[in-house]
């Protein structure tokens, strides 16, 4: 079988699979959909910016929450902000753990604030790895001459 | 989807807007998808500058405000340019989803209200609203 058909099945159905486990959700497709040929990498540029965005507010929640005295306001606007941008890239599993995070914060359930904490930096590590090999994969595609088949 | 589309009012002239948000990922996006319309559109950080590119003199067809933003937020902004006498198109853009906090950034002067994230539906469906002499084709 030619390898960049073989290419493009693996990729297309990595994607299903991100889909269907829940990692991403149709935001995604919109992302895709704003790539073309004059904006080739838009949707590695916004992804990116999400990465460093989350980074920046994970490493900020974990400060705030070893403070001495908890600022549960602050805590409450980085979770808004992480999930306002998770949602913008469609990483549905981060923001619906940001959603449980924010109840806590309002109950000022320091332990439950402290266990979504864990729970985001997994999920944000795990679609951060997921994403990364969506990449691979479609460099993969065109490497071998092949074109992205987005949008679907 | 819904890439090929003439962003033009029926007499010619290309349709304007402006991005007033403070999170770097919502530019880009927001950005993108009035781009891809065939709006032409800059970015704002927040309701200030909003304010100060307006009073530099400019003027846009469409305005899509952010409610939460530093400085100067949504609500705020929209009041001063209604005050200002701007009749553009203003939607209030935001993740809040409780009536009170929507009724209350609709009362300081938008035309429409949408929840985030934004997608290209969701756009014309707000340029739908438009009243303009003439009829836009999307």
């Amino acid at each position: 079988m030619d390898s960049v058909v073989l290419l493009q099945r693996q990729l297309v159905d990595y994607t299903a699979q991100l889909f269907n486990e829940g990692f991403l959700d149709d935001q995604f497709n919109q992302l895709q959909q704003l790539q073309d040929e004059s904006n080739p990498d838009f949707v590695v540029e916004v992804v990116t910016l999400f990465f460093e965005d989350s980074e920046r507010l994970l490493n900020e929640l974990a400060k705030a929450l070893e403070q001495q005295s908890i600022d549960y306001r602050k805590i409450d606007a980085h979770v808004h902000q992480l999930k306002g941008s998770s949602s913008s890239i469609g990483a549905q599993r981060v923001q619906k753990v940001c959603i449980a995070f924010r109840n806590y914060c309002e109950e000022r359930n320091i332990e439950g604030c402290q266990k979504c904490l864990q729970q985001v930096k997994n999920e944000y590590s795990l679609v951060k790895t997921k994403l990364e090999t969506l990449f691979k994969l479609e460099q993969q595609v065109l490497a071998a001459g092949g074109s992205i088949p987005w949008p679907m | 989807m819904a890439t090929h589309i003439n962003g033009s009012w029926e007499l010619g002239a290309k349709m304007t807007a402006l991005v007033v948000d403070d999170d770097s990922i919502n530019q880009t996006i927001h950005h993108r998808l009035l781009e891809q319309l065939g709006i032409e559109n800059q970015v704002a950080r927040n309701g200030k500058e909003a304010i100060d590119i307006h009073c530099s003199g400019k003027k846009f067809d469409l305005i899509l405000m952010d409610r939460d933003m530093p400085i100067m937020n949504g609500i705020e902004a929209t009041r001063k340019l209604r005050a200002m006498g701007i009749r553009s198109m203003i939607a209030g853009v935001s993740t809040r989803c409780v009536k009170q906090e929507i009724q209350e950034f609709m009362e300081a002067g938008l035309d429409d209200y949408q929840e985030k994230p934004l997608t290209s539906a969701k756009i014309i469906s707000i340029l739908h609203k438009i009243h303009h002499s003439g009829s836009i084709s999307y």
